[in-house]
């Protein structure tokens, strides 16, 4: 699959913007005033700004409203709905804590379940599909609610719980990926049940259709990344996991807990990036990929 | 609504037959040109003279080689794909804004375009690539089995079908109700044994493949070998006094 930026960073900024506006839910850390003006602003930024690069990947953002009505089918428009949830809830517990110093705590839990709510709909978008089997798999929902989770306790400042928790991640991922290929690899869908002609004999694509490519190409049938697959696996542990437990098991300083936080962040854009690039739709068979 | 409809009242599509299509693209430049001119969006063609052309088309003709599991030569397939109206179409139901939709009336899966955001998720749930974004207007394209002119009573009555099927000169793509036993292509696909792309992908295709029928075998001698045994071995007349004399000089 293509790994648009837009959407890319999307999964990333809001995954991690969730994740935090998940911990300060939980009252983690119980902040008041400017310090808690700081943190659901960056929550916020993060969140928002993922939405808002998301829309960027719409061919008609200005109807981007639309996709509200659809909840009851489409797990795109759920995740529109629990987005915009997560945000009003979250954003009355914040101005009520930063402008009253008053912290509801049930509102508070409320505004957390939403916010991981939103990523788990952002996830099972790519679980529930069939055509593309690395996605059609356990691990979407799993690893984007651990990553935020994980993601959300680093940027909070927990340090003594983020620390063993990243070890978890970094092994949880890995397996991921192996059960991934697995998945792949024993799929049984393959060009003879694409063109039926398996029942003859070994398929092979003669001709495409043209010989330039297409919206289906270039969207669907992306190669580019898969050959570089096992190094960017490589880096993005070493930047989501390895950098930051090393940074945390130093002594404290908060530029330390910065560059973690930001070697986490680029961690788990290439975790994404791969998540796109490795990620085959079915449709490629046809041509011949 | 995005959810399907657990009812159609006719289940219109297409059969395709492998046996019969010659590869010869008329059905795409027939679809091109109707769906360009008519209903919804033009299909743009982008940098269409340029060094990276790309455009929409709602069907597409692939070229497939098989090599035959009992020997012989491989055997070559033209393979046309379009939106196979899927009983259990897995576009319309990601649909988050409800452009996408399946009519109860006659099953056909279209796309309401003035809804379309232009997200490209219904493309990514669709396994056959029967879905393309248009590169100038941003909204989704799909195959409406050229709704209209099947309905279209301006039209004369023989080109009420879709532009594809109206247009093919070997007949190889047949349209009509596949929910009623007793139609043309019910009958077309029951008796040639008309298939399923994908069916493990759980989509119940409308549309159906009607496989190659089974190629004679080439026999292993030539039977016109007895009568083409050569007649004259010496040349006579003049071409033998030329043939003695050209030997004698060389």
């Amino acid at each position: 699959m293509h790994p648009a930026p837009s959407i890319i960073m999307f999964s990333t900024l809001s995954g991690l913007g969730f994740g935090l506006l998940t911990m300060l839910g939980l009252g983690l850390p119980d902040v008041s005033g400017w310090v808690a003006f700081i943190f659901f602003a960056v929550g916020f930024a993060l969140a928002g700004g993922g939405l808002i690069s998301a829309t960027f990947h719409l061919g008609h953002p200005e109807r981007a409203l639309k996709s509200f009505s659809q909840w009851r089918s489409s797990w795109l428009s759920r995740e529109a709905w629990a987005a915009a949830a997560a945000m009003a809830v979250m954003g009355i517990y914040a101005a009520l804590i930063i402008f009253t110093d008053t912290r509801i705590a049930i509102l508070g839990w409320i505004g957390a379940a939403l916010s991981l709510l939103t990523v788990f709909t952002t996830s099972m978008i790519y679980t529930q599909l069939k055509t593309v089997p690395r996605w059609n798999h356990w691990s979407p929902p799993v690893l984007f609610m651990a990553y935020a989770i994980v993601g959300g306790l680093l940027m909070a400042g927990q340090v003594s719980v983020a620390t063993p928790l990243l070890v978890a991640l970094g092994v949880l991922q890995v397996f991921a990926w192996v059960d991934q290929d697995r998945k792949e690899a024993a799929s049984d869908t393959s060009l003879a049940t694409a063109t039926g002609l398996g029942t003859i004999g070994t398929v092979r694509a003669f001709e495409s259709p043209h010989t330039g490519g297409n919206y289906l190409t270039h969207e669907m049938a992306f190669r580019v990344g898969r050959k570089h697959a096992q190094t960017l696996k490589i880096i993005s542990i070493i930047l989501a996991v390895v950098v930051p437990v090393v940074l945390l098991l130093l002594p404290f300083y908060h530029v330390f807990a910065l560059l973690a936080v930001v070697s986490h962040f680029a961690g788990v854009a290439a975790q994404r990036w791969l998540f796109f690039a490795e990620a085959k739709h079915v449709v490629s068979l046809y041509y011949g990929r | 609504m995005t959810s399907l409809p657990t009812h159609t009242e006719k289940t219109l599509g297409l059969v395709i037959d492998l046996d019969t299509c010659v590869g010869c693209h008329a059905c795409v430049t027939a679809c091109k040109g109707w769906n360009t001119e008519n209903y919804g969006a033009p299909l743009a063609d982008s940098d269409a003279y340029g060094a990276e052309p790309v455009g929409s088309f709602l069907n597409r003709i692939h070229s497939y080689e098989v090599e035959p599991d009992t020997g012989g030569p491989a055997q070559l397939f033209h393979f046309p794909k379009s939106c196979l109206h899927c009983a259990d179409a897995p576009c319309v139901t990601v649909c988050p804004t409800g452009a996408s939709y399946k009519r109860v009336e006659d099953g056909i899966v279209l796309v309401n375009e003035s809804d379309c955001i232009g997200c490209g998720l219904c493309a990514w749930a669709c396994p056959y690539g029967a879905r393309e974004l248009d590169p100038s207007e941003k909204v989704m394209k799909k195959c409406t089995l050229c709704v209209d002119r099947i309905y279209n009573e301006n039209l004369p009555e023989e080109d009420r079908q879709p532009a594809c099927v109206r247009t093919c000169p070997t007949g190889a793509r047949h349209f009509g109700d596949l929910s009623d036993p007793e139609s043309d292509v019910s009958k077309l696909v029951a008796e040639r044994g008309g298939f399923d792309l994908m069916p493990e992908q759980g989509t119940a295709p409308v549309n159906k493949y009607l496989p190659p029928r089974i190629k004679d075998e080439v026999p292993e001698f030539d039977i016109l070998a007895p009568y083409l045994e050569p007649v004259a071995e010496e040349a006579a007349g003049f071409l033998g006094w030329l043939d003695k004399t050209l030997e004698r000089i060389g």
